[in-house]
C-alpha cells in the first residue's frame, strides 16, 4: 500500500465525520432563512465549539481505552465556577479564567488518580466523581446566576476581522495547544498504546500509566475550556443536573460519528471536532424545518442509536465467528 | 504459626461465615456502622417502624438493582435504567386512562415497555455487538424523546390504578410492607435462576469469558439478550412500585436511581468486569445505600452536599474493597 492509502485508512473516521457535517451544514444554511451569512456561521460555530470541547476530553479518555462519563459534570463546575471568579479588571479576569482551568485541571487529575492509580473501573468511579462535581456545582450556584467579564465574553463569542466566528479560532488555536503536542509526545503514544494493547505496551516499556493519567488529567482541562465558553455564551452560572447529562451523552455520540473507537486506541480529537459540529447541526436542522421543539429530545436520541449501530457494519467483515467476541 | 491461629480462628466461625464474600461482609459491616451512627444522632433510627420504612424504601431499588445485577454479571451495563423507570411508570399509568381494561393491563403494560427498551438493548449488544454502555446511552435517549413527546414535556395527568398503589404501599401480611414483600420474591427467584438454573451459570460463564461459553455450545447471544430484557422489564417494574407510591409518574423520576443501582451492585461484591458476584451482596449494597440516603436526609443535608457526601463514599469504599487486581 502507498503512504495516502494508510493515510485514508487511518483518517476514514474523520474524514466521514467531516462529511457528514459539511453535508449536513450546507442543508442547514440553505434552508435558514437568512441563508448563509456571517451571523448564522458565528451562531452555529458557538453552540457547536461548545460540544467540540466537551468531545474532545472524552476523545483523550476514550482513546485510552476508559470513559469519562464525569465530562458533562466537570463542564458545569467549571461554569458555575467561572461566573463567580471571570468578573472584574482585566487583571482579575485573567485570574479568574486561570483558576477555572486549574480546577478542571484538578477534577481531570483527581479522575485519573483514582482509575489509575485507584484501579477503579472508570465507569463507575467517573459517575461517582461527577456526582461530586456536581453537588460542588450546585453548592455554587444554587440558582442560575452571577456574571463575567462581558468585555471577553464578547471577544470571544464574536468575530475576527468581522468574518471568521472568534470561538473557531479558540478551538483551532486550542487543538495546536493541546491536542498536536499531546498526541506526538511520548506520553500521547503511551495513551493510544495503552487503548490498543495495554499488555503489550507494558511489556514494551511504555509509560502507560503516566499516559493515561495526562489523557484524564486533559480531558478535565479541555471540558474546564468547553465551561468557560459556557460562560461565556449565557453571561451566568447554572448547574443544572440535565444539561451536564445531556453533554456526557453528546460527548460519546459526537466521539462515535468522529471515528474515535470506544474499544481505544483508534481515533482522533479532530475527528470527534467534527463528530460534534455535525451532531449539533443534526440537532438544529429541526429548528430550520420548524418542527415542533418537543421532537427534539427524539430526533437526537434516533441519531445517535443510528450513529452508534453503524459500528455493526464491520460485523459483515468478520471472518472467524470468534472475533465477535473481543 | 500465625497461619494456624488464624486457621483455628475461622475453623471456629460457623461455615456460612467462612465462605461468605468478604465484600459482602464488608458491605454489611458498612450497614452496621451507618446504623450505629444513626442512632447516635437520633434514637428513633433503631426503632422497627424506621427500619421497616427503609426496607420498604430499599424495595424500590432493591427490584431495579436486581436487574441491573443481571446485567453486570455479563460485563455489561445498563445505563438506560432511568428513563425504562419512567416510561415504565408513565405507561402503567396512561394505560389507567383507558378504562377498565386498561386498568386491569396496566402493570403488564408498563413492564412490557420497559421490556422492548431491553429488548433493543439486547439486540444492540448480543446480535450488533455495540459496546453496551453505548447502545444502553441511546435507547435511554430515545426512551426519553419518546416520552417527552408523548407527555408534551410536563409531568402527565393520569394517576395510578388502585393495584400499582396496593402493590407499592399495602400490605398483604401485617406489619409487612407489600413492596418488601415482592423484593423479596423477586430476590428469591434470582437467586434460584442464578444458582440452580443452567441460564444462571451461563450468565456467570458469560462473565468470565464469552469466547469460552460460546464455544461450549451455548448461544451466548440469546442469553445476553434476554438477561437484557429482564433488566429492562424489571427497571420498568420498579417504576411502575414508584409511581404506585407516588401515585403518579413524573418527569425525570428515574434519574435518582441510575447510580444508586449500579453502586449498590457494585458494593455488594459484584465484580463490574462481569462474572464474579452474590445476590446477598446486592441485597447489602441496596441497604447500605439506601441508608446512606436517609442519614443523609435526616440530617437535613441540601442537595449538593448530598451529591457530593454520596460520590465521596461510593469511591472511598470501592477503594476499600472494590479495586481491580494488581497489574501483572
Amino acid at each position: 500500500m502507498k503512504d495516502w492509502r494508510y493515510w485514508l485508512a487511518e483518517q476514514r473516521g474523520m474524514l466521514l465525520a467531516l462529511g457528514i457535517f459539511i453535508v449536513m451544514f450546507i442543508i442547514y444554511t440553505s434552508n435558514h432563512p437568512a441563508g448563509f451569512t456571517a451571523n448564522v456561521v458565528q451562531t452555529a460555530a458557538n453552540k457547536g465549539v461548545l460540544l467540540a470541547f466537551v468531545a474532545m476530553a472524552q476523545t483523550l479518555v476514550v482513546i485510552t481505552a476508559g470513559i469519562d462519563l464525569s465530562v458533562g459534570m466537570i463542564f458545569l463546575l467549571t461554569n458555575c465556577l467561572a461566573s463567580w471568579l471571570v468578573v472584574g479588571t482585566p487583571m482579575q479576569t485573567t485570574l479568574g479564567v486561570i483558576a477555572v482551568l486549574a480546577v478542571g485541571l484538578l477534577c481531570g487529575a483527581i479522575n485519573g488518580a483514582i482509575v489509575i492509580y485507584g484501579r477503579l473501573q472508570p465507569i463507575v468511579a467517573t459517575i461517582a466523581t461527577g456526582a461530586v462535581f456536581y453537588g460542588i456545582g450546585l453548592l455554587l450556584r444554587p440558582f442560575p446566576g452571577g456574571s463575567v467579564n462581558e468585555d471577553l465574553a464578547d471577544a470571544m463569542t464574536g468575530r475576527v476581522f468581522d468574518v471568521v466566528p472568534a470561538s473557531l479560532v479558540v478551538l483551532f488555536a486550542i487543538v495546536l495547544l493541546i491536542w498536536v503536542p499531546f498526541s506526538r509526545s511520548v506520553l500521547g503514544r503511551a495513551a493510544y498504546a495503552a487503548g490498543s494493547s495495554e499488555t503489550a505496551a507494558y511489556m514494551s516499556g511504555v509509560p502507560i500509566r503516566r499516559g493515561k493519567f495526562a489523557a484524564y488529567t486533559l480531558a478535565g482541562l479541555l471540558a474546564a475550556i468547553g465551561g468557560l465558553f459556557l460562560t461565556f455564551f449565557t453571561y451566568t452560572g447554572d448547574a443544572a443536573y440535565a444539561s451536564g447529562n445531556a453533554y456526557t451523552l453528546f460527548s460519546i455520540a459526537a466521539v462515535v460519528l468522529g471515528g474515535v473507537s470506544l474499544f481505544g486506541g483508534k481515533g482522533s480529537a479532530i475527528g470527534a471536532i467534527f463528530g460534534a459540529l455535525a451532531f449539533r447541526t443534526i440537532g438544529d436542522l429541526l429548528f430550520v424545518f420548524d418542527f415542533d421543539p418537543l421532537w427534539q429530545p427524539l430526533f437526537q436520541g434516533v441519531i445517535l442509536l443510528i450513529a452508534v449501530s453503524l459500528g455493526a457494519f464491520a460485523l459483515f467483515r468478520v471472518r472467524n465467528r470468534l472475533e465477535w467476541f473481543l | 504459626m500465625s497461619e494456624t491461629t488464624l486457621g483455628g480462628i475461622a475453623g471456629r466461625m460457623p461455615k456460612f461465615i467462612r465462605r461468605a464474600d468478604p465484600a459482602v461482609l464488608t458491605a454489611f459491616a458498612c450497614i452496621v456502622l451507618l446504623l450505629f451512627l444513626g442512632s447516635l444522632y437520633s434514637r428513633s433510627f433503631l426503632s422497627p417502624e424506621y427500619l421497616l420504612q427503609q426496607l420498604k424504601v430499599a424495595s424500590f431499588l432493591g427490584v431495579i438493582a436486581t436487574g441491573m445485577m443481571l446485567v453486570i454479571l455479563l460485563g455489561q451495563i445498563d445505563l438506560s435504567v432511568p428513563w425504562s423507570v419512567a416510561a415504565g411508570a408513565m405507561m402503567a399509568c396512561a394505560a389507567a386512562a383507558y378504562g377498565p381494561v386498561g386498568v386491569v393491563l396496566a402493570i403488564p403494560f408498563g413492564i412490557f415497555c420497559g421490556v422492548l427498551i431491553g429488548v433493543v438493548n439486547g439486540i444492540g449488544v448480543a446480535y450488533l455487538r455495540i459496546p453496551s454502555m453505548i447502545i444502553t446511552l441511546a435507547t435511554n435517549a430515545v426512551a426519553q424523546g419518546l416520552m417527552v413527546v408523548y407527555t408534551g414535556g410536563f409531568s402527565p395527568q393520569d394517576s395510578a390504578t388502585g393495584a400499582m398503589r396496593y402493590l407499592a404501599t399495602g400490605f398483604a401480611v401485617p406489619g409487612v410492607p407489600n413492596a418488601v414483600i415482592i423484593w423479596a420474591l423477586i430476590g428469591a427467584a434470582m437467586v434460584f435462576v442464578l444458582t440452580r438454573t443452567g441460564f444462571g451459570r451461563t450468565v456467570y460463564g458469560i462473565g468470565n469469558r464469552e469466547r469460552a461459553a460460546y464455544l461450549s455450545g451455548i448461544d451466548t447471544r440469546r442469553v445476553v439478550m434476554i438477561a437484557f430484557a429482564v433488566s429492562g422489564g424489571l427497571s420498568a417494574f420498579g417504576g411502575v412500585l414508584l409511581a404506585g407510591y407516588a401515585s403518579k409518574a413524573a418527569q425525570s423520576m428515574g434519574d435518582a436511581y441510575l447510580l444508586p443501582s449500579i453502586a449498590a451492585v457494585v458494593l455488594g461484591g459484584t465484580s463490574i468486569l462481569g462474572g464474579r458476584g452474590s445476590y446477598l451482596g446486592t441485597v447489602a449494597g441496596v441497604i447500605l445505600i439506601t441508608l446512606l440516603q436517609s442519614i443523609l436526609s435526616v440530617m437535613q443535608m441540601p442537595e449538593a452536599g448530598r451529591q457530593i457526601i454520596y460520590g465521596v463514599v461510593i469511591v472511598a469504599m470501592l477503594l476499600l474493597y472494590g479495586r481491580a487486581p494488581a497489574s501483572r
